[in-house]
């Protein structure tokens, strides 16, 4: 009815947000091709590939609800975990209610983790939102550890270290889905998956959304605008909770297990770091965060001892070098990708790669060589790196890698400039272009 | 209780703004010392003053952004002396600042559509698309047209110009409808011309509504005011016309003499 009326007044906006609609939906049949593609791709089509699916797709449902706070309303949360892990605990006990005859489908177990989530984040919410800035990240510290202690002071409720226990196959099947390998449970992920993400990027658009977006910009003017900041604050709080009570439900039928870990401020740590490794100024950004992390959490403890020196380092990279994170990084080339001077850009990268690489090898090997020789004495000092095989008792591997450091870092610096050079013209290629369209654009 | 469109719910007569007695300290120091003045349904007031006069605190006490000491300070009737700055919104009090306090990243369409929810319902609405909200995209393009912003909706409030931050940060400040519309040194930085301007702009604004602003431009304020108050060490030694005002000999020693020696 309404939209009948305005297509008689304003035909032509309508019809683009139709459009846009449409691209909107198209994008998300795409998402959701991907993903049910994914577990058949060859190195991803094994129980260890599914088991990292798996673990990426709760991973990114997490992020994305970190992200409600973070990057959409400027709340810095220490302890998003909390949330995580009681929706975690609230289903791995339905779980155990199925398993003792119970009749819902593990498939809706979920469910409980969200409505956990949501109603202890109303309950610390109503606190911790009264403020914003330094304050409310304090708090969030001090509910985190809160939480965290009584998991160990009420064993009853939360088993303390060993934590509680379930089994996700002895339960009513839902359309013959027994949850017996690894597969199903990817797919039953992937679908909740989809459907928070969903819904998170609708509610970015939604009137509570944007005035998110008004409160983290400047919360003063909001409520001179007849906001109270601390209601939306307070409302997005909730949502985020309800989301990371999801992953925590996911989180629980995909281990058969929960435990204080899931309330920890490490994992609260976590997935501040995913956030903002992948970006926090847009949707994605924290889905390619929590992909990008849980793979390299997986492959990189798989090859060495120092993995999370090596993510630390990446991390501050990405925080002193694209402080908007991996997806604002290829954000940024989308203006010029169509310039001419394109070309140039690209060329000078694979220059500067050169140098950026021989400087990671010295890296890496004094890196792998001080972790040898200081935390495991007891392999010897034989090993063998990068292909080459060195002994970490002589001097001269210590020497060699430190003049690739050295030589890297100079043939890096001096190769510099020449991005800095095609990065400019390529971007001032792009906004004369921009000047000349939207001179030539009608009104 | 939302709408701001107070003005059937006041009694005929009533000023829009009445301030009496309105004291305020910060410790042991008054700024502003029993202040009495009304404005009336669609008058356009002036205050003027020097330096350190209280004008700006005078404005954070009728916002809503600061608490009175003492005195009463009524909205359409209503009483809103100490209620926080959300509510004396709702109740259809706007007002700009003389620092730009926008939404920097934001844009400029996104900056206006914000500050016409609340007043439209939309409150904290969280299962409606604000892309498919009719009304509000409606006032935000009209206001957007007032302030000669169309051709700049898409841009990001943070990097326009000062003068067209200025004139977003009327935007924000009209776009809700409110009745009662404070302006904080709406010219201050401007150039001759972008302050012309802007009067424009404000007198276009105005229509139907009560304007109350703070400025130090002189052309400004005898250009637009239809009535001018005087603050003075926290003060008000005249309320009157332009003209009277510009006779009145008290305000030519203590402002307008002193603003001509300087």
């Amino acid at each position: 009815m309404k939209d009948a009326t305005t297509l008689a007044v304003r035909p032509l906006p309508l019809a683009a947000a139709r459009k846009a609609d449409a691209h909107g939906y198209g994008r998300w049949l795409a998402i959701a091709l991907v993903l049910l593609l994914l577990p058949r791709v060859p190195g991803l089509n094994g129980d260890f590939g599914h088991s990292l699916l798996s673990q990426m797709g709760i991973a990114a449902v997490f992020a994305l609800s970190y992200n409600m706070l973070l990057g959409q309303t400027g709340l810095l949360s220490f302890g998003h975990a909390v949330y995580f892990g009681l929706g975690g605990y609230a289903a791995i006990h339905l779980m155990r209610a199925i398993n003792h005859g119970l009749s819902i489908p593990m498939p809706f177990v979920p469910l409980a983790g969200a409505a956990s989530g949501l109603l202890f984040g109303i309950l610390f919410g109503a606190v911790s939102t009264r403020r914003a800035g330094t304050i409310f990240a304090l708090i969030s510290l001090g509910i985190g550890e809160l939480v965290y202690a009584s998991t160990f002071m009420l064993p009853g409720l939360f088993g303390g270290e060993e934590g509680i226990t379930a089994n996700r196959t002895r339960a009513p099947a839902l359309f013959g889905l027994k949850l017996g390998s690894q597969l199903e449970v990817y797919y039953v992920i992937a679908v909740w998956a989809l459907i928070a993400g969903i819904l998170m990027h609708a509610f970015t658009r939604t009137p509570l959304g944007r005035m998110c977006n008004a409160v983290r910009d400047n919360p003063e003017r909001a409520e001179f605008i007849g906001y109270n900041t601390q209601h939306v604050r307070f409302f997005a709080f909730a949502f985020a909770g309800l989301f990371a009570g999801l992953a925590g439900g996911l989180h629980a039928i995909n281990y058969e297990i929960v435990a204080a870990d899931a309330i920890s401020a490490q994992r609260s740590g976590t997935v501040l770091l995913m956030a903002y490794m992948g970006g926090i100024t847009q949707f994605a950004g924290p889905v390619v965060g929590a992909i990008a992390l849980t793979w390299l959490q997986t492959s990189l403890s798989a090859y060495t001892g120092a993995w999370l020196l090596y993510l630390g380092l990446f991390f501050m990279a990405i925080i002193l070098f694209a402080p908007s994170g991996l997806v604002g990084l290829i954000a940024m080339h989308r203006a010029i990708v169509r310039t001419r001077a394109f070309g140039s850009v690209l060329v000078a990268y694979l220059v500067a790669l050169v140098p950026a690489l021989v400087m990671g090898a010295g890296a890496v090997l004094l890196i792998e060589m001080c972790f040898r020789v200081s935390t495991e004495a007891e392999r010897g000092t034989a090993m063998r790196l990068l292909g080459v095989a060195l002994d970490a008792a002589s001097p001269w591997p210590w020497v060699g890698a430190a003049a690739l450091l050295v030589v890297g870092f100079a043939g890096f610096r001096a190769t510099w400039p020449r991005v800095a050079s095609a990065w400019s013209r390529a971007t001032d290629e792009a906004t004369s272009r921009r000047a000349t369209a939207t001179q030539g654009a009608p009104g | 209780m939302s709408t701001t469109s107070s003005l059937s719910a006041a009694a005929p007569g009533t000023p829009s703004l009445e301030l009496s007695g309105v004291q305020k300290s910060f410790g042991s120091t008054l700024i502003i010392r029993g202040v009495s003045f009304d404005v009336r349904r669609g008058e356009r007031l002036a205050i003027i003053g020097p330096n350190g006069a209280g004008k700006s605190t005078l404005f954070n006490l009728i916002s809503g952004r600061l608490r009175p000491t003492k005195g009463s300070i009524r909205l359409n009737g209503e009483e809103i002396a100490g209620a926080s700055p959300y509510r004396v919104n709702r109740r259809g009090l706007s007002r700009s600042f003389q620092v730009t306090n926008i939404f920097p990243r934001l844009s400029v369409f996104e900056n206006i559509r914000c500050s016409v929810l609340w007043s439209l319902g939309y409150r904290y609405n969280f299962w409606r698309r604000a892309d498919r909200l009719a009304d509000a995209n409606e006032r935000t393009e009209e206001t957007l047209e007032q302030i000669r912003m169309t051709a700049r909706r898409d841009t990001p409030a943070g990097v326009l110009t000062y003068a067209e931050q200025r004139a977003l940060e009327i935007g924000i400040t009209i776009a809700g409808g409110a009745s009662v519309i404070l302006l904080d040194e709406p010219t201050a930085g401007m150039s001759r011309s972008e302050a012309d301007h802007a009067v424009e702009l404000i007198r276009a604004i105005s229509q139907g509504r009560t304007l109350v602003m703070v400025e130090h431009d002189m052309s400004v304020v005898f250009n637009l005011a239809d009535r001018i108050a005087v603050l003075v060490y926290g003060e008000l030694i005249a309320a009157d016309t332009p003209s009277r005002i510009r006779e009145n000999p008290a305000v030519q020693t203590a402002y307008l003499g002193a603003a001509a020696h300087a």
